[in-house]
């Protein structure tokens, strides 16, 4: 090699040579893209809203407005009674998973984190294992003996509420992973241990707090999956909202519009009140599955 | 002629400037330094060259050319980041030769002229290996040789060395300082770290809110800082508030004290006005003859390695000083009395622009 | 503190102690291992030996896993993959577009907060409500049914369109309402995390815009996107509730075969089930290992 590479000037641009008040601004240009990204929106927006507005529009075609929605919402007490049993369940399912995967995450992060991913693979199977097959294998598992849960009242909700819990671990381990990883955890837990905290003590009063937002974010991504699930609870013959819907769909012509509207809004009410909790933070949005 | 020059470049973001009175000539080849806080306006100005940014009102020509409006990938001038930009999907030789893939030149043109450019950065045998692979200097110098690889016009950097430790950026910034001067580019490097502007420039601009502050040396920017900006900025500096007593011949009173500067004073008597002192105009002791001597009491003592800073309490002031450290030093005690000196030509008066004529006046009157 | 021992401490670990207190920390984690244990790995377990017994004899067998192959079956496992290719491949692409629009595209920020939370709702709205929600529009008498007709006279229902949402094409269809919105939810971080220098470095050495997209930003994109519409494929096969609310069992799928099972209808082969959930388990862990793997590749890249 001579001497190194060599820079030359390059070659200048010949049009270049022009004097200055020649030049003028060029306008802002309307980007093509800017075109394709309204298409690409609008044609969403259509896809998404028709059989939003479709259903609104038919569940309003009763002679009288709104008497589908008054049907269900006053007159129909498997209305109530299932959607109170659902959200029964949801909670229970919330406080058993919470109990569950907070410990569990918080170990994890401080003292086991070799066990990591081994506890990430164990919340990534609710993904490989569909609600059927899942719901498919409880129900031979707890057939007989030694656990006959499928048996009784009591076990099957039992059941269900395992069955959920289970389907919120993904869900849940994420989310306050997400929170634990923005609280320093390590920090926290030596100062309380130096001022002579317990356990028990440091997890209740200082880490449930302090990830309030991230559990509430998954709690309500819980809450909306119970509320709307509708396989292993009709499996399960439990009297929850989801089979309820079902029937209703098969039965009645107005009403299933009005419930399913009703359902989209409490589910719209559930993911803006994540969104508003995770206003702050970055983090990412939480997001269910096919069902 | 000038190679690069900005004129009367402006740029306001909404209601903010960013930039203001920006004016510069650079010659074929030189290196050019944009020195200044965070905020100053010398990155901005830097991606107003590169293209990134539009002025809002004046001129950047090129070459004789007006490149002022011309969008980013037409201007061929090759930017570093300080980020490093790496294409992370893109081997080391694929990131170096996009340039000339772009251009369109034949395969066997790029992978020679890859090749050369990775012996010049010493990195001749990671071709292969992915950003991800290397370290944070080895991700740099791929930077470099990527942003010369197509033989641009100018060399812009934007910070290069600040998000690498600090050993490696001594090394780093002489490599790129020798590889400038081996090619003959023009550049601008655009840093906050005075050190780095003042060892590897032809030429400072350093800048504050906006505005130029003053442009020159290395040498220039140190020995004869033009604003109080530049002189606090640049080096460290003792300021000390000296009362007038005698305009003309430069007696003014420090502490209490009389001393006697070797620059005409452009202030009443009995008025205040500031002094900038360099710690290495300062010696411990009585000095040679004809310094001025100052009494304090020894406030501080800080062993730095090749050097030791004391800090002196001259009444109501602090003056630090520098000693080259050597084993048979005997060093002050803390508290203990000491008299410092300094010659009339060390201090400078702040605000002023000393010239070396008027230095020479004003020695043959003191003759 | 030293260089190791610094590291050490900051991952967390302190250095294995035998004895009782490295027991009593495991302890922390044995609820959870325990839950599923017995309600999720008990089953699938269950499941996974009795596909290799016999219904009658329980004895081991294969022929489970070879009945997999008679035609009623093979016709399940083919649609649900055509419409989990369908919906996954088309669900991609679209549900990329979209993200990209409201991130890159120049489309005013307030959209992009918009359509996150929408998808949000929209991949959790699926099940009885959607299926019932595409009946009011695409059905029989639904809106744009309607419209169609009435307005430019077209009959999607007549037997020259011959189209109905009761089949697999409406099951299409319908799956994309819960598809597009699970795209765009994984695919915008990874668009967020295409660096504004790598745009700038391209241009600064001359590339177009269309060099930009063609050499580095899909490419820096494939992973996330290829491994997610693995996982839009996983998605879609596992879907029962809405497929048996707008079909009823119709169309021929693998989930409608389970089900069939389970209720114990069809064959009185329980067994038999238990190896058609098995061959589904398959799919969806390869699917799931699919997009964990490219997802790591794209982090890696994303993080440099």
């Amino acid at each position: 090699m001579s001497g190194g590479p060599s820079v030359g000037p390059g070659t200048p641009d010949p049009a270049a040579a022009t004097k200055p008040s020649q030049m003028r601004r060029p306008r802002q240009r309307l980007k093509p893209s800017l075109v394709f990204s309204w298409f690409v929106f609008i044609v969403g927006v259509l896809y998404f809203a028709l059989p939003l507005y479709a259903t609104l529009e038919f569940s309003l075609r009763t002679k009288v407005p709104f008497v589908a929605y008054r049907n269900v919402l006053f007159k129909d007490p498997q209305f109530s009674a299932t959607l109170l049993y659902s959200f029964a369940v949801g909670v229970i399912t919330i406080v058993v998973s919470l109990l569950i995967i907070v410990p569990t995450a918080y170990w994890v992060r401080l003292r086991l984190p070799r066990l990591r991913p081994f506890v990430e693979f164990v919340t990534l199977l609710p993904f490989v294992v569909p609600p059927l097959i899942l719901v498919f294998g409880l129900l031979r598992a707890y057939n007989g003996q030694p656990l006959p849960l499928t048996h009784s009242e009591l076990g099957l909700n039992v059941l269900i509420v395992a069955a959920y819990v289970v389907l919120s671990f993904p869900y849940m381990y994420r989310a306050v992973d997400a929170g634990l990883q923005a609280i320093d955890i390590r920090s926290l837990t030596e100062a309380a241990q130096s001022m002579g905290a317990g356990w028990t003590r440091i997890l209740l009063t200082i880490i449930f707090p302090n990830i309030r937002v991230a559990l509430l974010s998954g709690s309500f991504l819980t809450l909306a999956i119970v509320i709307g699930e509708y396989t292993i609870a009709s499996f399960l013959v439990r009297p929850a909202f989801g089979p309820y819907l079902a029937l209703l769909g098969r039965d009645k012509a107005f009403e299933p519009a009005a419930v399913t509207i009703i359902s989209f809004g409490l589910t719209w009410l559930a993911m803006g009140m994540i969104a508003f909790l995770g206003r702050s933070s970055r983090s990412r949005v939480q997001v269910a599955g096919a069902r | 002629m000038s190679y690069l020059e900005l004129t009367d470049i402006e740029k306001r973001f909404g209601d903010t400037t960013a930039v203001k009175g920006f004016n510069l000539s650079t010659a074929r080849g030189e290196f050019v330094s944009f020195l200044g806080p965070s905020g100053c306006g010398k990155t901005t100005t830097l991606r107003m060259i590169a293209g990134f940014e539009t002025p809002t009102s004046g001129r950047i020509t090129l070459d004789g050319g007006d490149i002022t409006y011309r969008p980013p990938n037409k201007r061929n001038v090759g930017m570093v980041f300080q980020s490093y930009a790496l294409f992370p999907n893109m081997t080391v030789n694929d990131n170096v030769g996009f340039g000339l893939r772009v251009r369109k030149r034949p395969k066997s043109q790029i992978k020679v002229r890859v090749q050369e450019l990775l012996d010049l950065v010493h990195l001749g045998d990671k071709g292969g290996r992915y950003p991800y692979q290397l370290s944070g200097g080895q991700q740099q110098r791929v930077a470099l040789a990527r942003a010369l690889a197509f033989e641009p016009q100018v060399l812009l950097l934007d910070e290069p060395l600040s998000a690498l430790d600090a050993k490696i950026r001594v090394t780093l910034r002489h490599e790129i300082r020798s590889i400038q001067r081996q090619l003959g580019i023009t550049t601008v490097y655009v840093t906050h770290d005075q050190e780095e502007a003042l060892s590897l420039s032809d030429r400072i601009v350093v800048m504050s809110e906006g505005h130029v502050e003053q442009i020159g040396t290395p040498f220039e920017i140190y020995n004869f800082p033009a604003t109080p900006f530049v002189a606090s900025f640049v080096g460290t500096l003792n300021i000390l508030p000296a009362k007038v007593i005698d305009a003309a011949a430069g007696r003014l009173s420090v502490a209490g004290q009389e001393i006697r500067i070797a620059k005409r004073v452009e202030a009443q008597a009995g008025s205040t006005i500031s002094l900038a002192l360099r710690p290495e105009m300062v010696t411990l002791g009585e000095g040679v003859e004809g310094s001025n001597h100052l009494r304090g009491t020894v406030a501080d003592v800080t062993f730095l390695g090749s050097i030791v800073r004391l800090r002196i309490q001259v009444a109501d002031e602090l003056v630090t000083l520098d000693v080259f450290n050597e084993p048979t030093l005997r060093l002050p005690e803390i508290g203990a009395a000491i008299s410092i000196a300094f010659p009339p030509e060390g201090p400078l008066v702040l605000g002023t622009a000393p010239t070396l004529a008027a230095i020479d006046v004003l020695d043959e009157e003191q003759l | 503190m030293t260089d190791a021992a610094t590291r050490q401490s900051a991952q967390g670990a302190p250095p294995a102690r035998p004895g009782r207190r490295s027991n009593l920390t495991v302890l922390g984690v044995v609820p959870f291992f325990a839950f599923a244990a017995l309600f999720l790995v008990l089953p699938i377990g269950f499941l996974f030996i009795g596909s290799f017994q016999d219904s009658s004899t329980h004895q081991p067998t294969l022929q489970n896993y070879f009945d997999l192959s008679e035609p009623n079956i093979v016709l399940a496992y083919k649609t649900s993959i055509e419409i989990s290719l369908v919906t996954a491949v088309l669900g991609g692409v679209f549900g990329f577009l979209l993200a990209y629009a409201v991130i890159l595209g120049g489309l005013p920020r307030f959209l992009r907060s918009f359509l996150m939370t929408f998808s949000g709702v929209a991949s959790n709205f699926a099940g009885i409500p959607l299926a019932l929600a595409f009946t009011f529009t695409l059905g029989l008498q639904g809106l744009v049914t309607k419209l169609l007709l009435n307005g430019i006279g077209l009959d999607l229902y007549s037997k020259h369109v011959g189209f109905t949402i009761y089949s697999k094409v409406g099951l299409e269809i319908v799956y994309l309402y819960f598809q597009f919105p699970l795209m765009v939810l994984i695919v915008a971080p990874a668009i967020d995390g295409l660096k504004r220098e790598w745009r700038e470095a391209s241009e600064n050495l001359g590339a177009s815009s269309r060099q930009y997209w063609q050499h580095i930003a899909l490419p820096i994109l494939m992973p996330t996107l290829l491994g997610t519409t693995i996982l839009l494929f996983g998605n879609s096969f596992g879907a029962q509730a809405t497929a048996y609310q707008l079909t009823g069992g119709l169309v021929p799928l693998v989930t409608n075969a389970i089900t069939a099972q389970i209720s114990g209808d069809v064959f009185h082969n329980v067994n038999l089930g238990y190896a058609l959930a098995m061959g589904m388990v398959v799919i969806m862990a390869i699917s799931i290992t699919g997009y964990s793997l490219l997802q790591r590749r794209s982090e890696r890249w994303l993080r440099s």
